[in-house]
């Protein structure tokens, strides 16, 4: 084995336990640490793939912006204690035959459909420096991009809009 | 420029990207806290992120990436709507359990 597939696997196998320990762990706050964990994995799986802007975009906007937003959410509503009921019975189990049979499924339907899977390119083009992203995102979608920006400006002006509202009625 | 995917391959990459979607589903439905669900939503983004740039360098193709930006814009968005809808929620009612969520119930 590879020193390249040594890392993969280690990566994965972090990505994989932390994603689940989000959802097991019973404390919000524990959630959110391992999901900070699960997106620097997944930062490293992007510098694996040599996609360096992406990775570091990712560890800005997920592990830094989206994190801080959850962790204040947190800390705002204080539930950073264990009182969570559980969900019935019969609604956790359902939830675990379903992930059961849902990633049976998927493995099994992704094992057997291997017709794509040829030789790899390797062309040796740069396809993915920033230069050449920079390029193909102003050239060729310049308008999903200003529209993104609006997008943004939209969810601002609502969010502060959403936030600020029972203050006011309170008055 | 050597292609990554020669040493690790494609599959296991779809293997992962499906495995960690499973994840975000299970957390969906096995959850009650609205928070945690948020965050299953996000795990289940990031796999579909992690499978784009995978094809992006299988095709050695920067659309793929570049498509990923703009699930990170809309991710990010929807995170902050979704966090300040929540806020006002846990105002009105006190908790964010998602079993609480009933007034439309007839």
């Amino acid at each position: 084995m590879s020193a390249i597939l040594i890392t993969f696997y280690f990566l994965a196998a972090i990505t994989l336990a932390t994603a689940f320990l989000t959802i097991y762990s019973r404390n919000p706050i524990h959630s959110a640490i391992y999901l900070v964990l699960c997106f620097f994995s997944i930062a490293g799986h992007y510098l694996l793939f040599n996609a360096q802007f992406l990775a570091i975009v990712h560890i800005i906007v997920y592990s830094g912006a989206i994190m801080v937003l959850f962790l204040f959410t947190i800390m705002l509503m204080n539930l950073n204690k264990e009182d969570e009921v559980h969900k019935p019975r019969i609604t956790r189990l359902g939830a675990i035959v379903v992930f059961i049979v849902i990633s049976v499924v998927l493995v099994t339907i992704f094992i057997n459909s291997k017709t794509i899977m040829g030789d790899y390119d390797t062309s040796g083009e740069d396809f993915q420096s920033i230069r050449k992203l920079g390029t193909v995102l102003l050239n060729e979608y310049t308008v999903p991009f200003e529209f993104a920006s609006i997008l943004l400006l939209v969810a601002m002006i609502g969010v502060v809009l959403l936030s600020k509202k029972e203050k006011n009625e309170k008055k | 420029m050597n292609n990554i995917l020669n040493e690790i391959g494609i599959e296991n990459y779809i293997f992962l990207s499906v495995l960690l979607f499973c994840i975000g589903v299970f957390g969906v439905l096995y959850r009650r806290n609205a928070i945690i669900v948020f965050m299953s939503i996000e795990i289940m983004l990031n796999a579909v992120n992690l499978l784009f740039v995978a094809f992006s360098t299988y095709h050695q193709d920067a659309e793929g990436q570049v498509f990923v930006f703009f699930s990170m814009a809309v991710a990010a968005a929807e995170v902050a709507v979704g966090l300040a809808i929540l806020v006002s929620v846990f105002r009105n009612i006190g908790s964010i359990d998602i079993a609480n969520l009933k007034n439309l119930k007839g």
